[in-house]
Order: structure tokens, then sequence, then C-alpha cells
């Protein structure tokens, strides 16, 4: 689990909720929600780059390794929106920017 | 005494089946990967604790992991598996140009030799080469660039290597195998490759004896007599003693000459076996009865193997890596079934028991003998 401070903006930057599905969270080897500090105003580009240099186990499993492109199976949600189809270079939504939600990597419904 | 170590990738995780020489009691470990569809797990000849698992999911893609303590624990490692330079084009199913495009890791193949070095077996079919145990991969792209590449079209199973075979006494001599696209051979390492399919004919294609296209299920050899190769295709059991140059159908007496896997025997190299299944569109035994064939003769003269195998409304299969051998005295043999089911014989097949019987589809089986 993380240290860093509460979430909420600050003038060096703010931190940010990110809420991971189950394999990512096993993977990365967190429990709960990941929280970290991003420079402000932080775009999903950025966002998605810091996740992925604290946790270099993720690259290729949320977005492609090369193209950076989001896998056709994975979903971004936030402030009661679906932020997939977002351009990257999009800011974050103001609820995850006050940390009031967090950002949340989401699987698409499978059965079997 | 030495042991024996069975690696289980199943379609919702991996497990771990341990037994002393005897093989009478098994203790399972798992699931390791709970979720994911482990596709191969395979251990080094080299170290037999340093295992490699490739593990899958629809959402997250391909992720790789080492153990260094015979799969006690594990490490997540490198999963970059990008084609060398402008990867081109193969042939889809409306016969158009495709893009090559990474989608899994089938087979892993540790070497001989280097506990550091591993091949992967990929779809879209290419053979990629890590020598940092698992960190780096790079394409082994002499087999991709085949001047035959532009043209391998995938089944409906995708376009996947499966099978890599490494000569023991000449580690620069390789054979793969590749879904709807055929056998190939290296003599080099794998800078250069040839086709390896002379003399097979499969009558789903426009020119049945075209050397490319055949649908490869699985190839064996023995480490004694390298050059003879054994190979369950869909449909025919072949056999080649020239290193993949030409090749003679041996199914004989078989029920049916479908199936997947096919393996050798660890100490005689003219002892084959296979497991047929009724057709290409009825993935089950034939008459409901789950039989392992043995030939004590390369092919032609097949005996069923029965006892302790389920001889009634039996609808499993064996897929193309869920059958293993150890190398103990006498030879064990292990299938895992997409029923869930792990048979063992520790008897070269003359008699068979489930050792676990409710695991999810069981993809792969791996036996490492330890001394």
């Amino acid at each position: 689990m993380s240290s860093d401070p509460p979430a909420g903006g600050s003038r060096s930057g703010v931190t940010v909720r990110v809420h991971l599905p189950t394999h990512l969270r096993t993977l990365a080897e967190v429990e709960g929600e990941l929280r970290f500090e991003l420079i402000g105003p932080p775009t999903l580009r950025e966002l998605l780059d810091a996740l992925e240099s604290r946790h270099p186990v993720l690259r290729g499993t949320i977005r492609h390794q090369r193209t950076r492109e989001r896998r056709a199976f994975i979903r971004y949600m936030a402030g009661g929106r679906d932020l997939s189809l977002d351009p990257p270079d999009t800011r974050l939504p103001e609820e995850v920017l006050s940390g009031k939600e967090p950002f949340r990597v989401v699987g698409a419904i499978a059965g079997g | 005494m030495s042991r024996v170590r069975l690696l289980v990738g199943t379609n919702k995780g991996g497990f771990i089946l341990s037994s002393d020489g005897t093989r009478r009691s098994w203790q399972m470990d798992g699931p390791h990967f709970g979720g994911w569809h482990v596709m191969h797990v395979q251990g080094s000849p080299a170290d037999p604790d340093r295992l490699f698992a490739s593990t899958w999911t629809d959402w997250h893609g391909q992720v790789v992991h080492r153990s260094d303590d015979g799969g006690t624990s594990w490490t997540t490692v490198g999963n970059d598996f990008s084609y060398e330079g402008t990867p081109g084009t193969h042939l889809w199913y409306d016969g158009t140009p495709h893009p090559w495009d990474f989608k899994r890791v089938w087979h892993l193949q540790p070497s001989f030799e280097d506990p550091d070095t591993v091949f992967a077996g990929v779809e879209d079919a290419a053979l990629f080469r890590s020598t940092d145990g698992g960190e780096s991969w790079r394409e082994v792209a002499g087999l991709r660039t085949h001047s035959s590449g532009k043209n391998w079209q995938p089944g409906a199973g995708g376009m996947c290597l499966h099978t890599i075979l490494i000569d023991p006494a000449n580690p620069d001599r390789m054979y793969v195998a590749i879904s709807a696209a055929g056998a190939f051979r290296t003599d080099d390492g794998g800078e250069s490759w040839r086709v390896a399919t002379g003399g097979l004919s499969s009558e789903f294609l426009p020119e049945p004896e075209s050397p490319i296209g055949h649908c490869i299920h699985k190839l064996a050899l023995h480490p004694s007599r390298p050059d003879t190769i054994f190979m369950q295709k869909h449909w025919d059991v072949c056999r080649s003693d020239d290193a993949g140059e030409s090749w003679t159908e041996v199914s004989g007496n078989l029920p049916s000459d479908f199936g997947f896997p096919i393996a050798v025997h660890a100490h005689e190299p003219d002892t084959v076996y296979v497991v047929p299944i009724l057709s290409d569109s009825e993935h089950y035994p034939p008459d409901a009865r789950l039989r392992v064939y043995r030939s004590r003769t390369g092919g032609n003269a097949w005996e069923p193997l029965t006892r302790g195998l389920p001889q009634e409304n039996c609808y499993v299969n064996i897929l193309r890596d869920a059958f293993a051998v150890d190398s103990l005295e006498p030879c064990g043999l292990y299938m895992g079934t997409t029923g869930g089911q792990v048979y063992a014989s520790a008897d070269e097949g003359d008699s068979w028991a489930p050792i676990v019987r409710d695991l999810p589809r069981v993809l792969s089986v791996e036996a490492l003998t330890i001394p």
C-alpha cells in the first residue's frame, strides 16, 4: 500500500485514486486502491503512464505494449462516465482530480 | 529416490502435482494464476526448479511468469512479444492479406543446457527466444520471414506455433509445427528454415500434397534417435526417418487417425502413444471409450490401452500439449482431459488411474523427473 498523502489537489500536483480489477491487483501485488501523485492537471495518458511506471508488470495488460492503445476488453470509468473512447490527452474528470472518486480500470463482463 | 513433478495448465489456473518415484500418491498445489488461461508450464532440463508459465486472458493479454524454486513462488517476467521489423502480412480466412498480430504464447521450450534460454511459440505463428530467463524476448525472425510466410493462413483454432523440438545432440537443429501452416526445420539455430512436410497429404487442401497448409497437431521425437519424428496431423499419424524431409503414414489399425497429442516412450524410441478422437468435428473418443493407443513398432500396429480409463459415456478430449511422459523406470504417462481429469500410468500405459478429477479444462501437462 502506498503511504502517499491523502487524496486531493495541491500546488505541486494531485493525488489520484486508481481501482484495478482483481487480476491486475494480483499481478501488481497490491490490495485495495492505489494512490499516487501526478503533476496537474493530468491526462488519461499521464495517469496510465504513471501507473505502468510504478508497476511495470502491468505493461501490456491494460494497453498494448508498443502502441499504448487500450486493450479491447478494458474500459476506463470515472465521474459517471465511460472514458474509454476519449482521446488519451483528455484531462481527467474533476471527480478524480479532487480525489472524490477513483479512476476505475474495468474488465468487460465475460461469461464462462 | 527420484520424484516426479507434473505441471498442469488449465483454463482457469495452473496446478503442480508431486509424487515420489513410486507414483502411487500425489500431492496437489494450486491454483497458481487463478482465473487465467494457463496455456503451458514447462521446466528447464538444465535446472528442474526453474519453471516458466504462459498465462493469458482476453482482458489482459499475455503474461509470462518464472519460478526459481520449483513453483513455490513466481516472478512476472517479460511480455513484450513484438515481431521483428515491419511484420508484413499473412493470409486471412477470406484469402486477403492480414497484418501479423501477436495474441498469446502457446508453448515454452527451455534450452537443454542453459536455464536462462527459453523459446516461445506464439500466435500469430512465430518463434521467440529469451536468453535472460524470460525477462526479454526477441523474435527468431527467420521462420516467419520464410518465403512461404506470407501465404500462411489460420485454421479455425488460430495460427499458432505449438510445437518446438530441439535436437538434444545438436541444439542448432530444431523443428517447429504451426497449425494450418505446416512443419519447419532449422539447422543453424533459427537463422534459416526449410519446409519439413515432404510426403504429407491433406485432403482439405486444394493441392493435397502442397508443402504448405498442413495442419500439424503435434510432433514428438526420442532423444536417442533425433532424426525420427512422429506426427499427429489433422487426420493421419505419420513418421519421418530423415529429419522431416519425407513422411510416411503409420496410422495402421487405429480406430481413427484424428487426434491431437503424440508422445514417445522415454526409453523405447519405437514405442509411440496417441489418443484417437472420432473426427475433426467430433472431438471425443470413438465409441465414447477413452483409449490410449500404443505402438511398439514405431507405428502401423497399435494396441488399445483401456485399463482404468472410462469405457462408456466418455466425451472428453486430450489436447495437443496435455500428454506427457516421465523418464522413470518403468516409464510413466500422464494425460489431462477437457473434462478436468488427469490420468496417470506408472507402467507404460498398461493401467491408468485418475490422480485428480475435477480441475478446469486441462490445456497442458508436462512431467519433470527430478533426480
